[in-house]
């Protein structure tokens, strides 16, 4: 593993109240860290309820923390407002309606997620030297949407949606991919598509990924390193070789005990 | 004629404020009733400008500029201090009755003896006799291709993309890295500014300013946008921008006919309002209705 450099990404001493002061008062994070090392693919699991979509709010500034720090290579962006954030990191979300934008044609969310980083000025917003290039994108995802590229994304399926928002948030350098539970809206066939994807993807790109499931053989086929959390904090975390010798079985039979114990 | 010619002449005049509400309507999603004081604060500074010798031409991007501002105190008050839509319209079209009141200086101001956009040398002497009744309306057709085929253009720019982004799905817009909130000011700006260069063209077509010109601005928009953009649907030759203009002529000559069938014209009002019910009502783009077609889309 290496050492403090790259993109290192660090969540130390996070507290996160909901609704403070009202009956409803809720402590989801008293004192929360997690360390993730540049490169990892990191996979989480839990129970609903258990903080890992709010971990991923806090990373990418959709909520925001009562106290702690983000340090991203040893600086902190806690301050940092969520689109300045999201510069560096793509995002995918359960809903793939919210990865793509459904009124506008494949080849002009291209176009416009390949424009990440740099002004949205006057300039063309398609470059059509570029749409052959889009299309040497799409051919590998055996979709066929090379050649609907002026089809709206609203009429594509769920599980081609997908396909392209993930392609949409690695379009660019980015430091961090997100994956926020990103197949469990599809169905079965579709998820598994789109989970083979995403690991070519990341071995592709080599970037840090951090990705929540509920899908625990996913957690445990996918990536080099897992996570578990319960009601805000993390109770397992295997990385590398004993991550690799994890059967779903195991882990299952973690997740049924804490389950029994909270009493559902 | 001249019935058909005035019907021509305000319906493209109407035309630019419907591609404004299209913008806020149809592409941010933002029901903006600030339209209902932008529209008489281009009129109004359209009548201060001319009223103290300025060249009428300087008129219509001193009416554009004034209202991109109006839009962008909008656009700041929803997105800055995080007032409800709605609210941030109101508050500012009431405001504005007063600021209006202040540019012009009264509530009805003339300009019969001044030259105008659509009456000055340059004109007149390009639309030598009998031609100078249709000078009016061909000099509003330029000017309504022209900012036409300009909205068309930004729309495919990225900055239009990002406009045409925010209303679509505004998740995406940060995931790009850019602020959504100043997408939106963007948009609210532009919008604003084209419903107040309309009232600066208006006010030089009607040759004064009335305070009342307002009211209802933003229903004549929203009629007009709902209408062309739903008839024309099909067409698909014709660009969303060409059907939101054809949709104000439309709109104009029923309001036209309504008129000439004899209704009294305290009543104008009233019928633009039932005229708008039903147009929604034929439609079918109620707002329950186009959030459930929203629905559909994701699922």
């Amino acid at each position: 593993m290496r050492g403090n450099e790259g993109h290192m990404l660090e969540l130390k001493g996070i507290w996160k109240n909901y609704n403070p002061g009202s009956v409803n008062e809720l402590c989801l994070f008293r004192d929360f860290g997690l360390t993730v090392q540049d490169g990892e693919f990191v996979a989480v699991v839990g129970s609903n309820g258990s903080g890992k979509t709010s971990m991923l709010n806090i990373i990418c500034g959709s909520i925001e923390v009562d106290r702690g720090q983000i340090l991203v290579g040893g600086t902190d962006i806690v301050r940092q407002k969520d689109f300045l954030r999201q510069r560096r990191i793509g995002r995918v979300y359960q809903d793939p309606s919210r990865g793509t934008c459904p009124g506008m044609t494949i080849l002009e969310n291209m176009s416009i997620a390949d424009n990440k980083g740099k002004p949205y000025n006057l300039g063309r917003g398609v470059n059509k030297a570029k749409a052959e290039h889009y299309r040497e994108l799409l051919r590998p995802l055996n979709l066929n949407l090379e050649e609907k590229m002026d089809f709206k994304v609203g009429s594509l399926s769920g599980g081609q949606r997908q396909a392209l928002a993930l392609l949409m948030a690695t379009m660019t350098p980015i430091d961090f991919l997100i994956l926020d539970e990103h197949t469990a809206a599809l169905d079965p066939k579709t998820a598994e598509t789109i989970m083979e994807l995403t690991d070519r993807v990341v071995r592709e790109k080599k970037v840090t990924t951090i990705m929540v499931t509920h899908n625990l053989r996913h957690a445990v086929e996918y990536g080099n390193r897992l996570v578990m959390m319960h009601e805000g904090k993390v109770i397992l975390d295997k990385a590398g070789e004993e991550k690799a010798r994890l059967k779903t079985e195991e882990i299952m039979g973690i997740f049924n005990r804490i389950s029994v114990e909270c009493g559902n | 004629m001249a019935l058909l010619l005035s019907v021509l002449e305000q319906g493209m005049i109407y035309g630019i404020l419907a591609l404004g509400v299209y913008i806020t309507y149809k592409i941010l999603d933002f029901p903006d009733l600030t339209v209902d004081g932008s529209f008489p604060f281009g009129a109004a500074l359209t009548v201060r400008l001319i009223t103290m010798g300025m060249p009428p031409i300087v008129t219509l991007p001193a009416a554009f500029l004034g209202g991109a501002l109006v839009g962008v105190c909008t656009g700041v008050i929803h997105v800055k201090m995080k007032v409800r839509d709605l609210l941030s319209g109101i508050i500012m079209m009431t405001g504005l009755y007063t600021v209006n009141l202040w540019v012009a200086g009264t509530g009805y101001v003339a300009i019969f003896n001044r030259e105008t956009i659509f009456d000055n040398d340059a004109v007149n002497a390009f639309f030598p006799g009998a031609a100078g009744r249709l000078k009016t309306a061909v000099i509003i057709l330029l000017i309504t291709l022209g900012v036409k085929y300009l909205l068309d253009w930004y729309m495919g720019t990225k900055s239009g993309f990002l406009l045409r982004a925010v209303g679509d799905n505004d998740t995406i817009v940060t995931s790009l890295g850019v602020d959504k909130g100043l997408v939106k000011i963007v948009g609210l700006s532009i919008a604003n500014g084209l419903v107040s260069l309309s009232g600066c063209i208006y006010a030089q077509q009607q040759r004064s300013f009335e305070i009342s010109i307002g009211t209802g601005a933003v229903v004549i928009g929203l009629a007009s946008v709902i209408m062309g953009t739903s008839l024309f649907k099909r067409v698909t030759l014709l660009r969303v921008t060409s059907s939101v203009v054809l949709g104000s002529v439309l709109y104009k000559g029923c309001v036209a006919l309504a008129m000439f069938a004899g209704i009294d014209a305290n009543a104008i009002k009233l019928i633009t309002s039932v005229l708008f019910l039903v147009i929604l009502v034929v439609s079918m783009d109620r707002r329950k209705g186009s959030l459930s077609q929203r629905r559909q889309h994701i699922t």
